[in-house]
């Protein structure tokens, strides 16, 4: 006789196990301290700040431990924990012109106040093998400078001017306070706040391909990467019950600001129009993933139309987030009996009264 | 000269009223300064070169577009209704109820997706009939009104001729009996032959169900087969406007004079 | 259990339900204002879970801000309580409240469900959580956001005839199986989520109160007590339910919603109910093989 399936219980439990025990790996080779994939991975540790929406170095490590290298799974563990925690406050808005900037560059001016600074970057690596780093690596200190950084290193939109030649961009009537999309949905049209949050925790590759849309015609406006920042900036705050701004630390970000050519409309003059990208940690290409298709998503305000994937602002925002798109994509593996059975029966239904009415009509051609 | 337009217009009020309407895109004027009245069972026609301002006026008045200044109001059951003050939610009711606009695109005004007869019986449907066996019905009976085969009411629009589905467009709008349509180029992109007989048809089934129109073309011999009245417009302004035949046969203005002598009509 | 020792259960860790005490506030209060605009789509401030996205947050949610000591709860997936999903959530709520969790339809006081609704009537007492994974009956029709509420808002609802319309054309009738769509008080559109259309005619007049849960989609809808739920249809083709030419193979009930098993590597198949504490309860009286 047939016994309905049993036993969800006993195999959640024995996955588990089984989860840890692939974590691990050889148990012969040394087991990962979160500390080295904090200090080791920080490229990754960003990723996973920026899509888990929290600034926390060491829970990033843990968390790309616990998800054995899958960012979005570790993400989503930030996401999850970030629910729990109680709110102080906000901070004050931190100031990126103040950055203690380790790298800084313009595409569109050669020099420009306080100079390009070329810092830490793959961009001229050769990708080659550097079969060293198998070994372990003892590499030669880097050459400092002898002068150290100019002290201020205004951004470059700001040194652009007066000229009118760039947007300004003004804060809405009465400059409230922005939306925060962890408390508040989000509501469509969405106001430049809300965009700018879901695009800075969207997925890289998301908004990374989306921006390679743009460039490619797809929207196309050309972006001119104004100004790439990347450094430590303060971050202020003030207490209620001491009513002064205090300093509770340094976070690493990267800013972009990239500029376009804008030819006019019945709305707006000709005049350069500009996207912003923000990020934590060193995350360059998430920063201008993110300014392009901000840029792009400008669109209606400029009378440009929305007639292209990166111009639309409900399928970018809506798409772009990893931790929503991952869970609703792998809910499939969830049973689907119940819904899947009714399409079985009016599949076979309609194949069954398809066939009466061929048989029907056969019999009405014989008679 | 039609006498019972001027019967009609000596027993009722108008339909529609504007006064001094003006759409301005910042510094760019759209139209400006419009006025004019609509009776019932009316068809106007506006005419004027690309440009010209006729369907910027016509998205105002089909409310599509809000005016910069000026009124529109539309006679409803014996009150004006200020139509661009009107809440959303009752102007969209009145669009379903009383108005109807048929897209120049007939992709526009139809749904690709769905068949002829679902195209039909959408605005039956949104007036909350909830028979199939009638809503199939009414939409075999429009089929054959606006001569197409009733037994292609299954068939989706995209498998239609571009003239085809312009009469679908026509019957889609036209099955709600509505006092009003807009029409916007109704003949534009199709065949000069596609188009005489298109308009035939639809001058016999405005003036069969007594609908009031307003129609823009820049096609003037559209505007003398179909209209009872012309206005023209040049840089956003009405420049003259009169009955059909007196506009077309002693244009009064310089720029219509150039206009008409410019056309065969 | 006294109420003391099952709160002692609790993971100390974690505030009890999980959620801390304002956004258990803030969910109740988009919750009060979706039973008081019954079918009406109530954006709420979706909290991310440590469940993921799609795997019934919603209800999730829903639950952690109601659930408190004196609630017994019960979880279904498909109908079963078994199955993994299903698990998993007691499994949290357990963990997160230290509370009292059952199979058994009759003594939850809570149900949270997925894609099903008991086939044992409900009572006043009770209360129906539902996993939403699109709460917007119109989305396939329009993909917009702006455009759909702006269809609720205006009651612009021809275009969901429309699509009944098509079905019946093509197929002879509406080839909706799951998910099939609801008018809800006279008012608003609403989806009854994927569950089968079968167990449609069970919302209409439901003495409990039905809660519906999109976290991925941050909205929650309501359908209070005795409230009407109209199946949309053609006065010419009414709304009808599946049937089965066969009863539950194990405790041969005719009534209830059944799943297909295959049992051999030729492709031959039993039905069996979908609801596993109903069967089980009937076998136990008695019925069936």
């Amino acid at each position: 006789m047939y016994v309905a399936v049993k036993g969800g219980e006993a195999a959640i439990g024995a996955t588990h196990g089984l989860i840890a025990q692939e974590r691990r790996g050889d148990a012969a080779t040394p087991e990962l301290q979160t500390r080295q994939i904090r200090e080791q991975m920080k490229l990754a540790i960003a990723r996973v700040m920026n899509e888990g929406s929290l600034y926390d170095e060491d829970l990033a490590a843990l968390a790309l431990k616990q998800s054995q290298g899958d960012s979005v799974e570790a993400a989503f563990l930030m996401r999850a924990y970030r629910t729990t925690l109680p709110r102080f406050g906000s901070s004050l808005p931190v100031d990126t012109a103040a950055m203690a900037i380790r790298r800084r560059i313009s595409a569109t001016f050669k020099d420009l106040p306080g100079g390009q600074v070329l810092g830490p970057t793959y961009d001229y690596t050769h990708r080659l093998f550097d079969f060293a780093l198998e070994e372990g690596s003892a590499h030669a200190p880097p050459q400092m400078a002898q002068e150290p950084l100019a002290a201020t290193m205004p951004r470059v939109p700001d040194i652009l001017g007066d000229e009118g030649l760039l947007e300004t961009e003004v804060a809405p009537a009465g400059d409230p306070a922005p939306v925060d999309i962890t408390r508040d949905p989000a509501e469509f049209p969405a106001d430049r706040d809300v965009r700018l949050q879901m695009l800075s925790r969207g997925d890289e590759g998301f908004l990374l391909g989306l921006a390679y849309s743009v460039q490619r015609g797809f929207g196309g406006n050309h972006p001119f990467a104004g100004e790439i920042r990347m450094g430590e900036v303060s971050v202020l705050y003030t207490p209620e019950e001491l009513g002064f701004e205090i300093d509770i630390g340094d976070i690493t970000l990267t800013e972009c600001q990239m500029i376009n050519q804008f030819t006019g409309s019945q709305e707006a003059p000709p005049q350069f129009t500009r996207g912003y990208g923000f990020a934590f940690g060193h995350s360059e290409r998430k920063a201008m993933s993110m300014a392009i298709v901000d840029r792009a998503l400008k669109g209606r305000d400029l009378g440009e139309g929305a007639n292209f994937p990166a111009q639309q602002e409900e399928f970018v925002l809506y798409h772009c987030d990893m931790i929503e798109a991952s869970g609703f994509v792998e809910h499939l593996k969830l049973p689907h009996y119940v819904d899947f059975q009714g399409e079985l029966e009016l599949v076979r239904k309609i194949r069954q009264e398809q066939a009466e009415r061929k048989q029907r009509a056969a019999a009405e051609q014989a008679s | 000269m039609d006498t019972s337009l001027f019967s009609q217009a000596l027993s009722q009020e108008p339909l529609l009223q504007v006064q001094n309407m003006s759409r301005f895109y910042g510094e760019r004027i759209g139209c400006r300064n419009v006025s004019f009245q609509l009776w019932p069972g009316e068809i106007l026609g506006i005419v004027g070169e690309s440009g010209s301002g006729k369907s910027t006026l016509l998205r105002c008045l089909a409310a599509l577009d809000q005016p910069s200044e000026g009124e529109i109001q539309l006679a409803d059951g014996g009150q004006w209704l200020d139509v661009p003050a009107l809440p959303e939610p009752k102007r969209r009711a009145l669009m379903r109820r009383a108005w109807g606009i048929v897209h120049q695109n007939p992709r526009d005004g139809l749904r690709m997706g769905v068949s002829a007869g679902g195209n039909i019986g959408e605005r039956l449907m949104d007036a909350g009939e909830r028979n199939y066996g009638e809503i199939r019905r009414v939409a075999r009976d429009w089929l054959a009104r606006v001569e197409i085969d009733p037994d292609r009411i299954d068939d989706l629009p995209r498998h239609f001729s571009g003239g085809m589905q312009q009469r679908l467009q026509i019957a889609r709008v036209l099955v709600s009996e509505p006092r009003l349509v807009f029409m916007d180029e109704p003949t534009g992109g199709l065949d000069v032959s596609v188009q005489a007989k298109l308009l035939d048809l639809l001058r016999a089934l405005v003036r069969d169900m007594g609908i009031a129109a307003v129609i823009v073309t820049h096609d003037l011999a559209v505007a003398r087969l179909l209209t009872d009245r012309l206005m023209v417009m040049k840089d956003g302004v009405v420049i003259e406007q009169g009955l059909t035949d007196q506009v077309l046969d002693d244009p009064q203005h310089a720029y219509t004079q150039l206009l008409t002598s410019a056309v065969l009509v | 259990m006294t109420e003391a020792q099952t709160i002692s259960g609790a993971d100390p860790h974690y505030n009890y339900g999980y959620l801390d005490e304002q956004t258990k506030r803030m969910v109740r209060r988009a919750l009060l204002k979706a039973v008081a605009i019954p079918g009406y789509q109530v954006p709420f401030g979706s909290r991310e879970m440590p469940l993921a996205r799609g795997w019934g947050t919603g209800g999730i949610q829903i639950t952690a801000a109601l659930i408190g000591p004196s609630d017994c709860l019960k979880v279904i997936d498909q109908g079963a309580d078994d199955t993994t999903n299903a698990v998993s959530i007691r499994n949290f709520f357990a963990r997160v409240t230290g509370g009292r969790t059952t199979q058994k339809t009759a003594e939850a006081t809570i149900i949270q469900t997925r894609h099903r609704i008991p086939e044992k009537p409900l009572r006043a007492d009770q209360i129906l959580v539902y996993q939403v994974p699109q709460p917007e009956p119109l989305r396939k029709l329009e993909p917009s956001e702006v455009e759909t509420r702006n269809m609720h808002a205006w009651e612009e609802y021809g275009l969901m005839q429309v699509r009944l319309y098509e079905d019946i054309a093509r197929f002879g009738h509406v080839a909706t199986t799951y998910a099939y769509p609801v008018m809800v008080n006279e008012r608003y559109i609403a989806s009854p989520t994927p569950i089968p259309k079968f167990d449609n005619p069970k919302m209409d007049m439901m003495p409990a109160l039905q809660l519906f849960g999109a976290g991925r989609e941050k909205r929650v809808y309501a359908i209070p007590p005795f409230t009407r739920v109209r199946s949309l249809d053609f006065e010419d083709h009414p709304f009808t339910v599946q049937s089965w030419d066969k009863p539950c193979e194990l405790c041969g009930s005719r009534l209830s919603y059944l799943d297909e098993v295959i049992v051999d590597d030729h492709g031959a198949r039993i039905f069996v109910c979908s609801d596993t504490d109903y069967c089980e309860e009937r076998r136990q009286d008695g019925e069936g093989a």
